[in-house]
């Protein structure tokens, strides 16, 4: 594994709602590698985003970091207040492209306008040279005839075209990590494989580091080389992608790998999770996802638990892997992945 | 399983007039047993929502004709004949976010199909509501509160409580599960199918993702720019592709598999490679139940692929 960019030492994020304080991230340590693809997976409202968003200065007026740090290229992110301090790090060092293209892309600016605004305020050049940059950036992204299409306002592009040039915009000033926010929640099947394909050719070529942010676990087992799998603002499980699909070992990421209607039998009920996320209003004791989890031990409603290593690269906090803890098989349908997995390597 | 319960014959529809004129769903035909579901699969901008819509008589059909229990439906039909279809075909929506109206009470929402049906008594149809949403597996207390207060899949069960009010023989979903997270996604298709069992309905399943449909549907067919381009039971489908534009949907469905969605080589389509200058393409059954559009080279070296 190469160096660590961007470090995230034991973050917690609360939001401040009419005087009741909410715990989105709950002590979430991560190290980000150079040039890897790192994949976030959960359910709405597990914190996947605002955690992102923590990089960038994102997130609303009423979060703030509680503790913790964030450290990039030698500043601690999680110490910055002044909105102008962010300036160069958002865009800059760091990029996002948020999920639903209709809406991220202002409709009474042509593409054009809108790439090279991004590139006149992060680099120190002229208007003729940001309208060659944004220029070739269209044609990074597989936009034929950029000269005609920069002249175009967004509604005169098709949904994958519009993600684009969301990621056009994103790239354009050449930043170290681009956080992908359900790229393709909104698109279709044929089209997300595309964009899919799009962001990792660009990964290679340009050297970014790429976070991306999802719900689907089926998506990420192509482009991710870790997953962190994330429940109720804290990060459960963390490995390599093939030991998060071919060796789970977190009841929460059985769970969200069991529901996937790839793996599901026709006829036969599909797994879903029981329950709802725990209200992080109120203080978690012990396991966040015990209630939901049938293999929930009584030590999971009294105690949180560490994190227990599988591999070096592979770590998850549940009891289960407690050496005292009882043996306990993950599902059928998730051994049939793995035996999928090493059948033909 | 044999009986139609819809038919669709030759149905084109047409939208603006003209220069302007599109036409969004081009000589589409298929039929519909009772208790099946089927499913149309097919990108942004294929028609498949249109066919959904024509069938529920909201586009009116510019060609064609449809049939429901016999029943000829599209184009003029009596006051009373429209009354009934209301009932016995219903629709469920993508968003539900957006499909529910977020200043009407649950209540008021999920009753607005009976309202004006006046020999339903008030008490009796918040006994009707109460029963539909226990039916979805809401509590009944949820009728007197509004769609905010309810998450994404309470939503798309109310909107699923909505259609079931009216007692339908068949429903439309369109991407019904499009706009929810994987986790909720599941309950969703297990109401759907557990409501089929109980009550024999019959759906239109109309989704993008093949990875769903595999899962839910009997038989799929598959649309490309307003024309079928082939129609097969489901796991035949997923078997032996013919079409080319299926072939490369399938491609494109992701696998919970790192090792093979690696290595996997995307398939993508395009509709030039077809000449169809002198050899027209017709709509042919290749093999039971098995059809495929193409010109007869094409339909040739179809029937060579399925005798692998």
């Amino acid at each position: 594994m190469g160096d660590v960019i961007l470090s995230v030492k034991d973050l917690n994020l609360k939001f401040d709602l009419r005087g009741r304080v909410l715990h989105a991230i709950r002590g979430v340590s991560l190290d980000l590698y150079k040039g890897e693809s790192l994949a976030i997976v959960g359910e709405s409202g597990s914190g996947k985003s605002v955690f992102t968003k923590c990089f960038m200065g994102l997130n609303d007026l009423n979060g703030h970091i509680d503790s913790g740090e964030i450290l990039y290229d030698g500043k601690d992110l999680a110490k910055i207040t002044q909105e102008k301090d962010w300036l160069p790090i958002r865009g800059g060092e760091i990029a996002m492209v948020m999920q639903d293209p209709m809406t991220s892309l202002n409709p009474l600016k042509t593409i054009g306008a809108q790439i090279e605004e991004a590139i006149l305020l992060h680099q120190k050049i002229d208007r003729h040279g940001a309208h060659a940059q944004m220029l070739s950036v269209l044609k990074d992204v597989g936009i034929d005839e950029p000269e005609r299409r920069a002249r175009q306002y967004p509604h005169e592009f098709s949904g994958g075209m519009r993600q684009r040039v969301v990621i056009a915009i994103a790239v354009a000033c050449r930043p170290k990590i681009l956080i992908c926010d359900e790229p393709t929640t909104a698109l279709d099947v044929t089209i997300q494989a595309q964009i899919l394909s799009l962001i990792k050719e660009l990964r290679d070529r340009l050297g970014l580091t790429c976070v991306y942010i999802t719900h689907d676990l089926g998506v990420v087992a192509n482009v991710a080389d870790r997953i962190a799998v994330m429940y109720a603002g804290d990060i459960v499980e963390i490995g390599l992608c093939e030991e998060i699909f071919y060796d789970p070992r977190h009841p929460y990421t059985w769970a969200l790998l069991s529901s996937l209607p790839q793996l599901g039998v026709r006829g036969q009920p599909l797994f879903s999770i029981k329950g709802t996320p725990p209200n992080l209003y109120t203080e978690i004791r012990g396991d966040a996802f015990a209630p939901r989890n049938p293999y929930a031990l009584e030590i999971d409603f009294v105690e949180r638990p560490p994190y227990f290593d599988v591999s070096p690269t592979h770590k998850a906090r549940t009891w289960l892997l407690d050496p005292r803890a009882p043996k306990i098989d993950p599902p059928v349908n998730i051994r049939a992945i793995r035996a999928k997995g090493s059948a033909n390597p | 399983m044999n009986e139609k319960l819809l038919q669709v014959k030759n149905i084109s529809v047409d939208f603006g007039s003209g220069r302007k004129k599109v036409r969004a769903v081009n000589d589409v035909s298929f039929d519909i047993y009772r208790g099946e579901t089927f499913g149309l699969v097919g990108e942004s901008g294929s028609g498949k929502t249109t066919i959904g819509r024509a069938i529920i008589r909201i586009h009116p059909v510019s060609a064609g004709e449809i049939f429901f229990e016999d029943q000829r439906i599209s184009g003029k039909i009596t006051s009373q004949q429209d009354k009934e279809l209301t009932r016995k075909i219903q629709m469920i929506f993508q968003d539900p976010m957006a499909s529910l109206n977020e200043r009407a009470k649950v209540d008021y929402i999920v009753s607005e199909g009976i309202w004006s049906d006046r020999s339903i008594s008030p008490a009796r149809r918040r006994e009707m509501v109460a029963e539909a949403l226990d039916e979805v597996g809401l509590l009944p207390e949820f009728a007197s509160r509004f769609p905010h207060e309810f998450s994404g899949g309470q939503r798309q069960r109310i909107g699923i409580a909505r259609a079931l009010i009216m007692k339908p023989e068949f429903i439309i979903a369109d991407e019904p599960i499009s706009a929810l997270d994987v986790s909720i996604r599941a309950q969703v298709l297990n109401l759907m199918s557990e409501l089929q069992k109980k009550r024999g309905l019959t759906y239109l399943f109309i989704s993008h993702d093949l990875s769903v449909m595999r899962f839910i549907c009997d038989r799929i067919a598959v649309i490309h720019k307003g024309k079928l381009v082939e129609l097969c039971e489901t796991e035949k489908l997923f078997r032996h592709p013919l079409h080319p534009y299926t072939r490369a949907l399938l491609s494109a469905v992701p696998q919970p598999d790192p090792d093979s969605e690696k290595n996997k080589v995307l398939t993508t389509y395009d509709p030039s490679m077809h000449d169809y200058s002198s050899d027209l393409p017709v709509w042919a059954e290749l093999e039971d139940g098995h059809f495929v559009y193409g010109n007869q080279k094409e339909l040739d070296s179809y029937r060579e692929m399925l005798r692998y």
